[in-house]
């Protein structure tokens, strides 16, 4: 539509207009700034300008040691700082050859299955708040609120946990804690259920969502597309089951795929729905890691002057938006020569231009909080 | 398929072009010559039995030891359907760097490169639209290098920041 | 009203003063007593009641400190927007845009002339009652364009013209609808409309015949997109257009867009009830004051209970997109509107002193649509109600 040459009068003439969404933008999830060419309520094209939150965290990491470096991943994913912290201890451990207890590695897989609800929450939530439905979101967070309640008792804190060290985690999950995480487990399941009613299979929601910037396979894999993202195109590809870390190849889980459930495969509704469902696996794979874990010690005894011989790696984890890439060099010293943080949410902006031809500005909003983007993880 | 395979066929298609395979490391790592990177991705990507639908990763690492100053272009490719991965790496000099866009490959590749240029300031020759993307477009230097000195002030902001004490002693 | 000044002129109150100037003073007067102690008690509770259904609804609490549960919010709010500064931006036309939310509260404000809130309690019985209604309803749209035109900004121009399509398109669904019940009542008057229907449910209109039910839900949902409200919101819709048309108002001004929506609400709910639901007809008892507030109260109330409804959509429904609004309105609903204008006058011609088994029939249908609804929503209020408090007080 947009290409659509328009008949020139000397009277009338039409005039693209250039409109600048954000970066205070209701609705771009932080500080994004798109540059959107729109003819009337068509999008031309939205050029994404992204920046506004980089805090050089990866330049940081030269300055750090192993150790102090952790609590700084936090910051790079607010909303799933769990796997920022778990993707560069895995790195690290990898390079010294550090071994992880096995209490650990369950403490860690909870935590961060908890931290994925969380964050899938939050995702589902504000998506229907950016179609308009408020409630939602509102009920997500309310069991969210929950969650960072668990957390705090985990690990003290609420949004940047800093729990996963070197080597193990930094508290034990005491029996108390594990009793509340599986009452608020028993209640959340048939919350989803509820969630399912108030806002999945609304028409409106459906109509506003079906054969909305598509995402076709080929081009999930042109623009790596990671996570969510990807098995929304219908990618049955899940690091937790294809290249199994920490106790996840011991769990029993599905890997939720889109179907075109209402529309075409790898529109927004698929993106919305692949994540509604990992609600639920995430749920059991925490179920599961309850009542598998085992007795020990939580972290293993790692020095406190952590030296891996010189090397590099490149680690990846699973994180609610998709493979969390870390490529860390070490060249034998105290601190990481280059800590490079590869994330879902930076790969997925790239294609927003391509897919924003031609749709309308409320599509454009639907497409953006359908990728879940995240402008912490994207300006680091 | 094994790296060291994806090497020897490789060195067989572009003899003299890659190099310097090390197959003992964590992630198996070898040396592409800066002119023959793109045809090497594309061969790795377009090649049935490599296959490598999906550049994971590309970023670069500023290597400023005494006799051996370089920055190295780091390439993780990917293959869902074959399930391996091979980092490709393309060594540069500092003054200057140049090299050619993988973009045609991988669409992936431009947001990425233009991380690179504007952290590391390596220029993409051929990429569609090389602007800095963390960084203001009249930013000076590229930090991620390790002999970056941060300007003292940024339209007329200062960048430091006085030690606390110094402050509180005011 | 006319007859209540004329009683007074004739009781001798007023001798020596022409009849026009008495009746013009009466309007003032009639005017400002509306405006200030009915209709912005009414759009400030409103909005204070909004704010609750809506946090009850989310699971909070939503404004609960200022006065007994928190019912004199709105006067807070109002006094705080009147102390902020009224900001009239540099490159906005300094005509229009000041002048916009007082179109739209014009528009808003003229309805209530013809709503009857009692057999005696109108301010004017106008012959061309619902047409007068439908004409100063649409004087917001002039208002909301302005004000969209007026801001020089993108987003509140975008919202302008999208609400101007909006409310164009729908007053011919809902035209329509109202056009289905004027042939049944033979009359425009509010009062007349009212007169012709019972205090029973099986004599109002809405249950009069089936076209009339449809009617019914068209008028409504038209109304809701005149009113600007979610599903249709899209005018303001905040997650894309920032505020829309009200984007670059502030203090005073911005609070008056908002007056005109919540008092709307409570219009959209009147004419429902006028038109549909019998007004204020109730079963007659005791003598003129008690059946007067009585009268009053039923009307109230059943005008209320529409208002609430809106509340609940809105908490409730996603937003629709542009075309998709357009296509509802032209594809579905005006052809639908279209078949109920003919089938009410089918169903006069074939039945030309009404139907009474066919409109209790109807009634029982109402009903039966009532419970099952009533049994899916009962769903979300079971599992609404276990909270989860493992550490309350943190």
């Amino acid at each position: 539509m947009s290409e659509a040459v328009y008949p020139q009068s000397e009277v009338f003439h039409t005039e693209d207009m250039t409109i600048s969404v954000g970066p205070q933008h209701p609705s771009t999830h932080g500080v994004l700034r798109f540059v959107v060419r729109t003819d009337g309520e068509v999008i031309g094209e939205a050029i994404p300008d992204v920046g506004y939150l980089h805090r050089s965290i990866e330049k940081i990491g030269e300055k750090c040691t192993y150790h102090g470096y952790v609590p700084y991943t936090d910051r790079a994913d607010y909303l799933a700082a769990m796997f920022a912290n778990q993707g560069f201890c895995m790195a690290a451990e990898k390079l010294a050859a550090t071994e992880v207890t096995r209490r650990g590695e369950f403490c860690r897989v909870i935590a961060c299955e908890l931290n994925r609800i969380a964050s899938h929450l939050i995702s589902v939530g504000t998506f229907g708040q950016d179609i308009g439905a408020i409630t939602p979101f509102l009920h997500a967070l309310r069991e969210r609120e929950t969650i960072n309640d668990l957390m705090e008792e985990i690990c003290g804190a609420r949004l940047t946990y800093n729990y996963i060290r070197i080597g193990g985690v930094g508290y034990d999950i005491t029996q108390e804690t594990c009793d509340k995480i599986l009452t608020f487990l028993d209640h959340f399941d048939p919350i989803v259920d509820e969630y399912n009613r108030l806002l999945s299979y609304n028409k409106i929601y459906i109509e506003r969502l079906a054969n909305v910037a598509v995402i076709t396979k080929e081009e999930a894999f042109q623009y790596n597309l990671v996570g969510p993202n990807l098995r929304a195109s219908g990618i049955k590809w899940d690091i937790r089951r294809d290249i199994p870390y920490s106790v996840y190849p011991e769990l029993d889980f599905e890997v939720p795929v889109g179907h075109g459930e209402k529309g075409t495969l790898g529109d927004c509704y698929d993106r919305y729905w692949v994540r509604m469902q990992e609600l639920q696996e995430s749920s059991k794979i925490v179920r599961q890691c309850l009542k598998m874990m085992p007795k020990g010690p939580a972290i293993s005894k790692v020095p406190r002057k952590f030296k891996p011989p010189a090397g590099e790696v490149y680690v990846r984890v699973e994180a609610p938006r998709g493979d969390m890439g870390y490529y860390v060099v070490s060249d034998g010293s105290e601190y990481p020569y280059r800590v490079r943080i590869r994330t879902g949410s930076f790969t997925a902006m790239g294609i927003i231009d391509k897919l924003s031809r031609g749709i309308m500005v409320a599509d454009l909003i639907a497409l953006i909080a359908s990728l879940d983007v995240d402008a912490p993880e994207i300006d680091r | 398929m094994q790296v060291q395979e994806i090497y020897n066929k490789l060195e067989k298609q572009f003899p003299g072009k890659v190099g310097l395979f090390r197959g003992d490391i964590f992630d198996p790592c070898l040396n592409v010559d800066a002119g023959a990177i793109v045809e090497v991705c594309r061969y790795l990507r377009d090649d049935p039995e490599t296959s490598f639908e999906v550049l994971s990763d590309l970023t670069a690492v500023d290597w400023t030891k005494k006799d051996d100053e370089k920055i190295q272009v780091v390439y993780h490719l990917f293959s869902y359907g074959k399930r391996h991965q091979i980092v490709l790496k393309v060594d540069l000099p500092r003054e200057a760097p140049r090299i050619a866009t993988v973009e045609g490959v991988w669409k992936a590749a431009n947001w990425f490169e233009r991380e690179v240029f504007d952290l590391f300031g390596v220029d993409f020759v051929g990429h569609s639209d090389l602007r800095r993307i963390m960084l203001p477009e009249d930013w000076i230097g590229h930090p991620l290098r390790k002999d970056y000195v941060e300007q003292e002030e940024y339209d007329g902001i200062s960048t430091q920041r006085a030690p606390l004490v110094e402050k509180l002693l005011k | 009203m006319q007859a209540f000044v004329d009683s007074l002129i004739q009781q001798g109150y007023f001798t020596g003063m022409p009849t026009q100037v008495v009746y013009a003073i009466a309007m003032i007067a009639a005017a400002f007593a509306v405006l200030s102690f009915f209709v912005a008690p009414l759009a400030g509770v409103t909005s204070w009641l909004e704010r609750r259904v809506w946090a009850r609804m989310q699971s909070r609490v939503g404004p609960n400190r200022v006065g007994p549960q928190g019912i004199l919010q709105w006067l807070a709010d109002g006094i705080k927007n009147l102390l902020k500064e009224d900001l009239i931006p540099a490159a906005a036309d300094q005509l229009l845009f000041p002048l916009a939310p007082y179109i739209v509260f014009i528009g808003f404000l003229c309805t209530f002339v013809v709503i009857p809130f009692g057999s005696n309690l109108i301010v004017a019985d106008l012959d061309i009652g619902i047409l007068y209604l439908l004409a100063v309803t649409s004087i917001v749209v002039v208002g909301i364009l302005m004000a969209g035109w007026s801001s020089n900004n993108k987003w509140s121009l975008l919202g302008g013209m999208r609400s101007a399509a909006q409310i164009v398109s729908y007053e011919i669904p809902a035209g329509l609808a109202v056009l289905s019940i004027i042939f049944l009542a033979g009359t425009m008057s509010t009062q007349g409309i009212i007169k012709n229907q019972g205090w029973a449910p099986w004599d109002w209109y809405l249950f009069n015949n089936p076209f009339t039910f449809i009617a019914f839900f068209l008028y409504f949902t038209a109304a809701l997109a005149e009113g600007n409200r979610t599903p249709f919101d899209i005018p303001e819709a905040e997650s894309e257009l920032v505020a829309g048309y009200v984007t670059e108002y502030s203090g005073m001004r911005f609070l008056f867009f908002f007056f005109a929506e919540w008092g709307n609400l409570y219009v959209i709910g009147a004419v429902a009830t006028i038109l549909f639901l019998g007004g204020w007809q109730v079963p007659a008892v005791g003598d003129g004051l008690i059946e007067g507030v009585l009268q009053f109260v039923v009307f109230f109330l059943k005008a209320y209970l529409w208002v609430f409804v809106a509340m609940w959509v809105r908490a409730t429904l996603p937003r629709v997109r542009v075309d998709q609004l357009m296509a509802l309105c032209w594809k579905y609903m005006v052809p639908l509107s279209f078949l109920c204008v003919i089938g009410t006058a089918a169903w006069m011609v074939v039945f030309p002193h009404g139907n009474r088994w066919a409109s209790v029939g109807m009634f029982v249908l109402g009903v039966v649509i009532l419970l099952l609804f009533f049994g899916r929503v009962r769903y979300q209020i079971r599992h609404s109600k276990p909270e989860l408090y493992l550490r309350p007080y943190i």
